[in-house]
């Protein structure tokens, strides 16, 4: 039965670069665009210097900061969870207890990520001083 | 039977390990610490959006001697990153690879970490204070 195989089928699929180089690749990808994003926001933040409630909320609440703060958060949570994804393989395991806890890491990740989010959010449509 | 001398893997408390091994070690450490400072953020965009109270009460404590160290040693920690994450792009580039190449490149993103995070603690000063 087998024999009536090409060798071919038998390797498809079963070598080491399926979902992980796309992993790989993100990773990639997502550390170029962060090259320039945390190069602005760094400088930013150090410029604000002693910061209050008004100037923070002043800087944030412009259109192009709220606009590049979204951009900065998406990308760099996104990193992140590339990053401790690699960290819990490498240590974790046990192929359950690796399992659950790359779903927590990613369920915790979204999740600081909305709340990150919406502050923003809430932050650039309120009306103030 | 008479033990021989045997060859040893690599002992981490007495194998010297290369520069190469210890930066790559510690790109994984500070990206794993610096978690804490996307979580800072996120405190402060929230406290932010809350209350100009709850803002203060978030910033009394960035202010403070231990939050000062906190975000000093985020900011290294996050150069230390970014600069070596700059080198490893180069190797997934195809460059790199060759000795003394390797150990030029980790001197200079070593160098280029304590000048960035020295320069971007000059710019808040000079902004105004601690930040």
């Amino acid at each position: 039965m087998t024999h009536l195989r090409t060798p071919l089928a038998g390797a498809r699929g079963l070598g080491a670069a399926k979902a992980g180089f796309n992993h790989w690749w993100l990773a990639r990808v997502t550390s170029l665009a962060l090259v320039p994003l945390i190069l602005w926001f760094v400088f930013a933040i150090a410029s604000l210097g002693n910061m209050n409630y008004a100037t923070f909320v002043a800087w944030v609440r412009s259109p192009v900061v709220t606009a590049l703060l979204i951009i900065t958060l998406v990308v760099t949570v996104y990193h992140m969870m590339l990053g401790l994804r690699v960290i819990i393989e490498d240590y974790v395991h046990p192929e359950g207890l690796k399992v659950a806890s790359i779903i927590v890491m990613n369920f915790l990740s979204v999740l600081l990520l909305t709340i990150g989010l919406v502050a923003l959010l809430r932050i650039f449509l309120s009306v103030g001083p | 039977m008479a033990s021989r001398s045997r060859p040893l893997s690599p002992h981490l408390q007495i194998y010297r390990l290369p520069l190469t091994v210890v930066l790559s070690i510690s790109h994984r450490i500070t990206g794993a610490f610096l978690v804490l400072g996307v979580l800072l953020f996120v405190a402060l965009l929230v406290s932010a959006a809350a209350s100009p109270q709850a803002f203060e009460a978030v910033h009394r404590h960035i202010a403070s001697w231990y939050g000062q160290l906190i975000l000093f040693l985020s900011t290294f920690a996050l150069f230390f990153h970014f600069c070596n994450g700059i080198r490893h792009l180069a190797w997934d580039a195809g460059y790199g690879y060759e000795y003394p190449t390797v150990n030029i490149t980790a001197y200079i993103a070593l160098g280029a970490t304590v000048v960035l995070t020295l320069l971007v603690w000059i710019v808040a000063f000079a902004a105004g204070g601690e930040q």
